[in-house]
């Protein structure tokens, strides 16, 4: 019985009865389209006034009192309710996150308890934080107090990154405004509560977005990450309970609470629920940031919002959907790809931030993973070895790679050396840079070994590290480690 | 300078608290806190065993605990957790990524694998990055046959070398941190267990990381020599080759050195130490670790002023003839010593004897007894002040110890330093109570001459009348000092050998008493005299002091024992002066026969530090030349004097010492006063000091060069370039880099 059912998934149970009133399944559902009034971030263009003014107009700031005064709880429920996932990447559920900071026997501690905004956006490819901060910062703001109160904050540290000048002004002036129309401050919106929000702008650089180092760098010190545990929600910036949320988690906050929970929990599938803001780079006809469904096929958001890619889709290569720290997806698999945490974790790869690269047939892939490994290796910390010692290896390895300088077995080598470091480093960079090579490595790997091959033909062997076998002395004799006498074999067949 | 205090303490704060014993027991140490706060115990599994440890250990004391080993570098029992070294990653039951055990709190019920597939797996991996950077140079590398990284990669690493990059491997320009750590920045493994020694427990907070990724660098960021009388342990701590010692640089093999345990005798501390020697002589001295002493830490004194031992040595005895020494043999200068006491006519009190710095115990009974058997009570000590009695008197302990405890200063919640500067008068004291300062609320008062004490002080006045105005009540530190449940006044030596001492001691013993409650109780006892000299607390305890009547006699027969710090006038024209000891310092310039003695390497005696504790030192080489045992030449003369002594080997000797007090021969531990007794102790004190009057001088520091203190110290050519960089901030002599801009930053 439950065999046949495995083995033919879409024939009728045999043992169903018909009856007059046939239930028919539904039809499958088509995930994005978001409408208009849909939209949470009505300005993330910024076509109109991203004053106080024009966000109350767009209904930003409306009845926040009543949210705040409905208590941690019901936020926290509400949160939980809406299948909210972290936007920043790892999608951790908000609700779940947020209730951490409100252990039992919290009102004892004496610690004050602080909410700490993640707008380092720092990610290759990624640009929707900036989006919000520059047209949306009421948003934000407002996603502060009400995340705030959610978790009983008695203030919020907005980190926002040092590039980021039009955007942290702006967001300077949200601040400013709410404090003068009584919004936040003492006796916020006149519920009772008392919120702080504070700017703070970062200096550049990448792993500040990490949450711990970017306590750290809060705090002064070098932007370092910490070791966890003790996890943030119980020692976090100044010794103190913290959250850190993404930009886009707490500026959704407040509109999901006024909409209520079943709404935003209408758009995607199961533990993806959600609106989403995807932010679309590379070989599209119109690069864009959009608010869409989560869920929206990889390929129908290309589409429909960026004009498709050049060239024609059939003249696609490959897309990272996530941010340059996940693995790049070929054609094949961005046809049924969903734009999703989980559909993409199917596929070995992430949704990350929501920014899709899009490469068509004219990018030289190996050389645009390098270039990653270049990116990583430039913004490791340095503090762990492996992170500190393998960004640097593997950025050597794929430079030479992406000439074809190496050896057969030198990719085998790599990844070897990537999963050497995936797992075992303090944050999540050092996984971050294996990743993309271990993509490329998964789907592309033909193109490395053509690559190689050609070298070798046009310019001899070639031994472990790089070395020309012509380069090397004849008369002492070379070690056999260095691959010089080894044939290079033909490549795995492929399973 | 930042503290760490905070309501929750890091993990790292509660392992540094740590370190107080558990329980007294019997035969054991004893401590003040005789019920420590017991936290609970977990229970949990590692490699299929259970073991049983106190909650908040890291894992890696769990495993270490079930009998696993656990391989690691960045990870130190005294220093904070960095755990960025990933060496010591173990498998954790329903943990997806293999967990670094020494930042991982252990769990009550958690099941650890150490010797897994996935574990081996990991090692090597890290064990391949920490290699792919480091350079090939064992083979004339210091630190080979000690290496932490090369014992490691023998076990854990692989067998062979994948990294070929022709990019190369990185290249470090050496720092200069001064005339004694030697740096090779290539080899560094980054672990930062040196710049966490140095902002924990050193107090220099510029050495850090700048750069980031593989650039990351160990540094000061501006050229800057580490100035701190603890650098030396970065030396021990750096578990690769990057931090060596510069005077032992290319001296020795480690296989080649035979290790002797001993103590350390250039402060009252009594550090334990290994003398590590080669042959007959001492090539490097090295911390050995004592948590109720001097925990794992030496200073910088004590490890390398060891090449003073080779100089300005006497080798054979002398005997005076017109204006120069001419050599002899032991017997014609002793003859020639009981002729001088003949001719001088000493009768009585008129026989002096003078105990220096680095008499040893079992000497100066020895001449104790021989003087008194030749009719004198005329018992000097080689300080200030120190031909009359001092002030404390010598007949109850807790009057001149320091009944604290070591270890029972980072208990201490207020500190009052009085004539001290901890700093350089027992600088590994000095860092508990920085410790203390930097984890705890710990307030500190200081009076006397300002000094750079490595942790923040209130600064309450200079002189006699600020110690009055404390005892008073009247300043603000004296109303927290009131309120402190474990208030501790150190009072520095400096203070029995200045015109102001007795006043001062009369103040302070009134206010221990009127506050008898929190200073003196049971569990605590919190006057504290903190000496500064190695053979001070054994002179009181064997009662090395003169009488009233003999300290007013003009001698003419002075027997200078290791004594090298007495004031030349003080010392009458016709006098006959002995000098024994081991180098020729001032105090062989002034006899007229020099009889060469051991020093503290090279003969296995009894030392009591500052607390009272007695310990052995152990002899690691062989006197040089005709040098012999102090209390053997003593002995010999005692036969020339016509008093001979009644121990014919050291053991009958320490027959003796028992007679005289218990606590010298009972080593390792502590005796504690009752409270009665350092009541009785305090009351007597100040009867006896109840006339003092006030002169009003300030209290100066006794040390102003750290670095050139005895004349083992004085006799150093290490120590001599660190008074040179450290004290006069000259440029020392080794560095080329000093006068080249730095590039390193570049």
């Amino acid at each position: 019985m439950l065999l046949t059912e495995i083995a033919r998934p879409f024939r009728a149970k045999p043992n169903l009865r018909r009856s007059f009133a046939t239930v028919q399944d539904p039809p499958p559902r088509r995930y994005g389209g978001l409408k208009d009034q849909d939209r949470i971030f009505t300005n993330a263009y910024c076509r109109h006034d991203h004053g106080l003014k024009g966000a109350q107009a767009r209904g930003d700031w409306h009845k926040t009192k009543e949210i705040v005064l409905k208590g941690d709880s019901w936020i926290i429920q509400t949160i939980k309710d809406s299948g909210l996932r972290g936007r920043g990447g790892a999608g951790f559920p908000s609700g779940l996150k947020w209730s951490f900071m409100n252990k039992p026997g919290w009102e004892k501690d004496p610690r004050p308890r602080y909410l700490v905004v993640n707008a380092d956006e720092g990610e290759p490819g990624t640009c929707k934080d900036r989006e919000i901060l520059r047209g949306d910062p009421h948003k934000l703001v407002e996603g502060c107090l009400v995340a705030g109160r959610a978790m009983n904050a008695t203030a919020a540290y907005i980190y926002i990154r040092g590039e980021f000048f039009q955007e942290a002004s702006h967001l300077q002036q949200a601040i400013n405004e709410a404090y003068a129309a009584g919004l936040i401050g003492k006796d916020a919106c006149g519920s009772g509560y008392s919120f702080d929000v504070y700017l703070h702008r970062g200096a550049g650089a990448y792993i500040c977005g990490e949450e711990t180092a970017l306590i750290e760098s809060l705090e002064g010190k070098q932007g370092k990450p910490r070791l966890k545990p003790p996890f943030p929600a119980d020692v976090g910036l100044f010794g103190c309970p913290t959250t850190v949320a993404n930009v886009e988690t707490v500026a959704v906050a407040p509109t999901i609470c006024r909409r209520g929970a079943p709404w935003f929990a209408s758009f995607g599938r199961q533990r993806n629920q959600g609106t989403k803001l995807f932010c679309i780079s590379g070989h599209v006809n119109n690069p864009c940031v959009v608010e869409e469904e989560m869920s929206i096929p990889l390929k129908d958001l290309i589409e429909k919002h960026c004009g498709g890619v050049v060239g024609g889709w059939d003249n696609l290569l490959g897309i990272i959907p996530g941010g340059s720290s996940v693995p790049v997806l070929p054609i094949k698999q961005c046809e049924e790809a969903l734009m999703d945490y989980d559909s993409l974790k199917d596929l070995h790869s992430g949704l990350g931030t929501g920014a899709v690269i899009v490469m068509n047939k004219s990018t030289d892939i190996v050389k645009a993973i390098a270039r990653f490994s270049h990116f990583y290796k430039h913004e490791s910390c340095g503090q762990c070895t492996p992170c500190r010692e393998g960004t640097t290896w593997m950025m050597n390895m794929m430079d030479r790679f992406a000439e074809g300088r190496g050896h057969q077995r030198e990719i085998d080598m790599l990844l070897e050396l990537t999963k050497q470091v995936e797992g075992r480093t303090i944050c999540a960079l050092g996984d971050a840079a294996a990743w993309p090579i271990q993509g490329l490595m998964r789907h592309f790997r033909p193109e490395v070994e053509k690559r190689i091959a050609q070298f070798r033909a046009e310019n001899g062997t070639v031994l472990f590290g790089g070395r020309m076998k012509s380069q090397t002395d004849p008369t002492l004799a070379l070690p056999d480690n260095m691959g010089a006498n080894l044939s290079e074999v033909a490549p795995p067949a492929q399973q | 300078m930042l503290r760490l205090v905070s309501a929750s303490k890091p993990a790292s704060a509660s392992i540094l608290t740590k370190v107080t014993p558990s329980s007294s027991s019997f035969t054991g140490r004893r401590t003040f806190a005789s019920t420590s706060a017991r936290q609970g115990d977990i229970t949990l599994t590692v490699d299929g065993k259970e073991v049983t440890v106190p909650q908040g250990s890291a894992l890696i004391q769990a495993c270490e605990a079930a009998g696993a080993t656990i391989p690691r570098f960045c990870y130190h029992d005294r220093l904070a957790i960095a755990g960025n070294c990933r060496m010591c990653l173990v498998e954790v039951e329903r943990s997806p990524k293999p967990v670094a055990s020494c930042a991982m709190p252990a769990m009550p019920g958690s099941k650890v694998w150490t010797n897994t597939p996935l574990v081996h797996e990991a090692r090597e991996g890290v064990m391949e990055f920490l290699l792919s950077n480091h350079p090939l140079d064992c083979p004339i590398c210091d630190q080979g046959g000690e290496c932490d990284l090369q014992d490691q990669s023998m076990r854990y690493g692989a067998d062979r070398t994948r990294f070929h990059e022709i990019a190369g491997k990185r290249a470090v320009e050496d720092k200069d941190l001064g005339p004694l750590v030697k740096t090779s920045m290539n080899r560094c493994i980054q672990c930062t267990r040196c710049v966490r020694f140095a902002n924990e427990v050193a107090g220099v907070e510029e050495l850090g990381t700048t750069g980031r990724g593989n650039d990351l660098q160990i540094g000061m960021y501006v050229e800057k020599t580490m100035n701190s009388e603890l650098s030396g342990n970065v030396i021990d701590l750096c578990p690769v080759g990057a931090l060596t010692s510069k005077p032992y640089a290319f001296h020795a093999r480690p296989w080649e050195l035979k290790h002797t345990d001993s103590v350390d005798v250039m402060d009252a501390v009594g550090s334990n130490i290994r003398v590590d020697s080669r042959g007959l002589s001492v090539m490097r001295v090295q911390p050995r670790p004592n948590d109720d002493v001097n925990e794992e830490w030496i200073n910088d004194k004590t490890r390398f002023a060891y090449d003073g031992l080779r100089f300005q040595r006497l080798t054979t005895p002398l005997i005076k003839q017109g204006d120069r020494f001419v050599s002899a043999s032991w017997e014609d200068a002793l003859t020639a010593v009981a002729e001088g006491f003949r001719a001088s006519g000493a009768q009585d009190d008129e026989i002096q004897a003078v105990a220096g710095h680095l008499a040893d115990t079992e000497s100066m009974v020895a001449l104790k007894d021989l003087i008194n058997h030749l009719g004198s009570d005329n018992l000097t000590l080689d300080s200030v002040g120190g031909h009359a009695a001092p002030v404390h008197a010598v007949d109850v302990r807790s009057n001149y110890l320091f009944n604290a405890t070591i270890p029972g200063v980072e208990q201490a919640d207020c500190i009052l330093l009085v004539g001290s500067n901890p700093r350089h008068e027992a600088a590994v004291l000095n860092s508990r109570i920085r410790k203390s300062w930097l984890h705890t609320t710990l307030e500190v008062g200081l009076i006397g001459e300002r000094a750079d004490t490595a942790y923040g002080y209130e600064y309450l006045g200079a002189d006699a009348k600020a110690v009055a105005d404390f005892v008073a009540g009247k300043t603000d530190f004296a109303k927290k000092f009131m309120n402190a449940k474990k208030p501790l006044i150190i009072v520095g030596s400096a203070i029995t050998e200045h015109p102001d001492g007795p006043a001062v001691y009369n103040a302070l013993a009134k206010y221990v008493e009127k506050n008898k409650s929190q200073l003196v109780t049971p569990e605590w006892n919190g006057f504290a005299v903190l000496q500064r000299v190695a053979s001070r607390a054994a002179a009181y305890d064997v009662g090395f002091v003169p009488s009233r009547k003999a300290s007013q006699t003009k001698p003419k027969f002075i027997y200078l024992l290791n004594a090298d710090e007495v004031d030349p006038k003080s010392i009458p024209r016709d006098a006959f002066v002995v000098y024994q000891g081991h180098h020729g310092d001032l105090g062989a310039q002034l006899a007229d026969v020099c009889l060469p003695g051991a020093a503290y390497t090279e003969k296995g005696m009894t030392w009591v530090n500052t607390e009272g504790r007695a310990q052995m030192g152990r002899a690691a080489v062989p006197p040089p030349g005709a040098s012999r045992e102090d209390w053997k030449i003593i002995r010999a003369l005692s036969e020339l004097l016509g008093a001979p002594l009644p121990y014919d080997d050291v053991l009958s000797l320490r027959d003796r010492m028992w007679e005289i007090s218990p606590t010298l021969v009972r080593y390792d531990t502590l005796e504690h006063t009752s409270v009665d007794v350092a009541l009785a102790g305090l009351k007597t004190l100040a009867a006896a000091t109840a006339s003092a009057k006030v002169s009003g001088a300030p209290f100066v520091k006794p040390i102003s060069n750290f670095y050139q203190t005895d004349p083992i110290s004085r006799a150093s050519v290490t120590m001599a370039h660190c008074t040179r960089a450290f004290v006069k901030g000259e440029n020392y002599g080794f560095s080329e880099l000093s006068s080249k801009s730095e590039a390193a930053y570049a």
